[in-house]
């Protein structure tokens, strides 16, 4: 099911994204890709360096950069896949994005990088904890958020497959390996990792690893057996897994490196809500913005390490 | 085909004529922006510059028009249906629930409609796009975007000019409908500052061409070297023209920015737009009781 260890081989998201855009443009020669002057961080110039005529990098105007990709995907006879760090390519041009991505639910794919905290050293301005609320919020759209470059590689598949809008969500850091290179990935489909029965932890992205070494020490320091789900997609979200593991355990803790507003834990606390109430514990960044420091740093300021997350976990437990 | 400047003149008419209607039955709408861009649509249109075909909307290579200021729709709307896109009865429908004809122009509802706007200022980068599209796929059509004056106030309408002279686009034409006039006020008085027009564009590596854009003469002669220019570098034609062109009372007035005539001012505005009084009350009886 899934190979992760605590001492897994790291993948790098973004490296497997230029080189995915790179394939899928060999394969597809209607393919276009539009950045803006990030193009060499998100990696969307390996594509650009492969295919000069069909990459468009607009510079530092995300607005823009929204408008090109919409109007070159208006006709829905070519897929385009968006890039920039996540910051500007939800937050600067929602209402574009909102207005012709959304509304015409045209073939654009927006991916972007550095989102969350563990931008690190760049600060409050550069990390974006708030663009799964923002994006999850327009009709049409999915959001999607990898766990590891297996899965980004299955999703990246899946988006040019499915028509309509995705937003793809990637981190700066390379993130351990969770999933077998030949994982089966379905929109909407998420992953039960960890089987348990007192608790279920349900995590996305850089959490997910996280997550599951939480389970190992929940497990090991408090003899507590966690079930850990990665739902792979916050919209649609698995509200079947969600509701099925909530009966088993009655208490779901939801971990997202992202605000606890509007996010993960507000998706999973919705759908549950709706199907399967049980007690919820939104874990994330609270109401606040990151500052500078290292991923590490920015992760343990949090508490959002494993360690941290068990004793967050155990202590939430405690009081019922 | 193309009409002549004869023809234009009675068809603009006819389209003012069913634009007002159609706001006036939908009891809201723009119909000062819509008025003062008719002659610039209908010489689009019905002068040869739009080549687009009403039985197969989306042929790939077609002419887009992009009408970045969507609340001209209700003069967008009232040229598609007299070019054949849709029957003319639809206009009657304008704003009402389950109507193809949407406050806003949306491509998911109306044939003949290349982006869904509304919101100002980003029809230009929708434009690029396309034209850049044209350039991936080895095409020639060309790309016209409807921008009000207003509009220049967004920042990424100067994203999409900048980026134009970038990419060398062959045939994109925006086109400005420079009534001076926005909600509020008269522009100058807003904020002045998309003033002077024609700098900024040259500035950012446009050619740009100023005529009385409720002069057909002047605007196919603009379009003509428009065509030709477009395919060196992208065109910005200035349009000067009236707000509420062709109905006395709206006239270069503010307050018919965004608001429908009650009875009486339709009426009048029926006149203005030589509308008999017989055709008048017929209208009347059938649409509005």
């Amino acid at each position: 099911m899934f190979l992760y260890t605590k001492d897994a081989p790291k993948g790098d998201l973004r490296k497997i994204y230029g080189e995915t855009l790179v394939e899928l443009g060999k394969k597809d020669p209607k393919l276009c890709v539009v950045d803006g002057d990030l193009s060499t961080s998100t990696k969307t110039a390996v594509f650009g360096k492969e295919f000069p005529e069909r990459f468009f990098n607009v510079g530092i105007d995300e607005q823009n950069l929204i408008g090109v990709a919409s109007g070159l995907a208006y006709d829905k006879d070519r897929v385009v896949f968006a890039s920039s760090f996540s910051i500007f390519l939800t937050g600067r041009p929602w209402e574009v994005i909102r207005q012709h991505i959304g509304y015409n639910e045209l073939p654009v794919k927006l991916v972007a990088t550095h989102a969350g905290i563990t931008v690190g050293p760049d600060g409050a301005s550069h990390q974006m904890n708030e663009d799964i609320a923002i994006m999850r919020a327009i009709p049409n759209m999915r959001v999607v958020v990898p766990a590891d470059s297996n899965i980004l590689k299955k999703m990246l598949y899946k988006a040019y497959e499915t028509p309509g809008p995705f937003y793809i969500r990637l981190s700066r850091e390379k993130f351990p390996i969770v999933y077998p290179e030949d994982v089966e990935f379905e929109i909407g489909g998420g992953f039960l990792l960890r089987e348990g029965r007192d608790v279920t932890i349900v995590a996305v992205g850089l959490m997910v690893s996280h997550a599951l070494d939480t389970a190992t020490i929940l497990e090991e320091k408090y003899g507590i057996s966690a079930e850990v789900i990665d739902p792979v997609s916050v919209k649609p979200i698995d509200v079947n897994l969600l509701a099925e593991s909530a009966k088993k355990t009655s208490k779901v803790v939801t971990v997202e490196e992202h605000s606890i507003i509007g996010g993960l834990g507000e998706a999973v606390a919705s759908a549950l809500a709706e199907s399967y109430p049980v007690p919820i514990k939104r874990i994330g960044i609270p109401d606040t913005y990151g500052e500078s420091g290292t991923a590490g740093e920015l992760l343990r300021k949090f508490e959002l390490m494993p360690d941290q997350l068990a004793e967050r976990i155990y202590n939430w437990l405690k009081t019922f | 085909m193309k009409a002549s400047v004869e023809e234009l003149k009675e068809i603009a008419r006819q389209v003012r004529i069913e634009t007002i209607k159609a706001i006036y039955l939908a009891r809201s709408g723009h119909p000062g922006g819509s008025l003062s861009a008719t002659d610039i649509l209908v010489t689009l249109y019905f002068g040869g510059y739009v080549n687009v075909d009403p039985s197969n909307p989306y042929k790939p290579d077609r002419d887009r028009f992009v009408l970045s200021k969507g609340h001209a729709a209700p003069a967008l709307y009232a040229v598609l249906a007299l070019k054949g896109f849709f029957e003319k009865e639809k206009l009657y429908t304008l704003r009402k629930l389950g109507s193809p004809l949407q406050g806003h122009v949306s491509r998911k509802h109306t044939p003949g409609v290349e982006a869904s706007t509304g919101s100002l200022g980003q029809g230009l980068s929708i434009a690029l796009g396309m034209a850049l599209k044209a350039k991936v796929d080895q095409m020639d059509y060309k790309v016209y975007c409807l921008m009000s004056d207003g509009e220049l106030q967004e920042g990424m309408s100067w994203e999409a000019a900048m980026t134009a002279k970038h990419f060398k686009p062959k045939g994109l034409i925006a086109l400005i409908d420079n009534n001076n006039i926005q909600l509020d006020d008269f522009v100058t008085k807003v904020n002045s500052g998309i003033y002077p027009i024609e700098d900024k564009f040259q500035a950012c590596g446009w050619h740009t061409i100023t005529v009385d854009g409720h002069d057909f003469k002047q605007l196919i002669e603009a379009f003509e070297e428009a065509l030709q220019i477009s395919r060196e570098k992208p065109v910005a034609i200035r349009a000067m023209t009236i707000k509420g062109k062709g109905v006395s009372f709206m006239e270069n007035t503010p307050a018919w920015h965004g608001k429908a005539p009650n009875r009486e001012k339709f009426v009048i505005a029926m006149k203005d737009l030589g509308v008999s009084e017989a055709e008048i009350e017929e209208f009347l009886n059938r649409y509005d009781n």
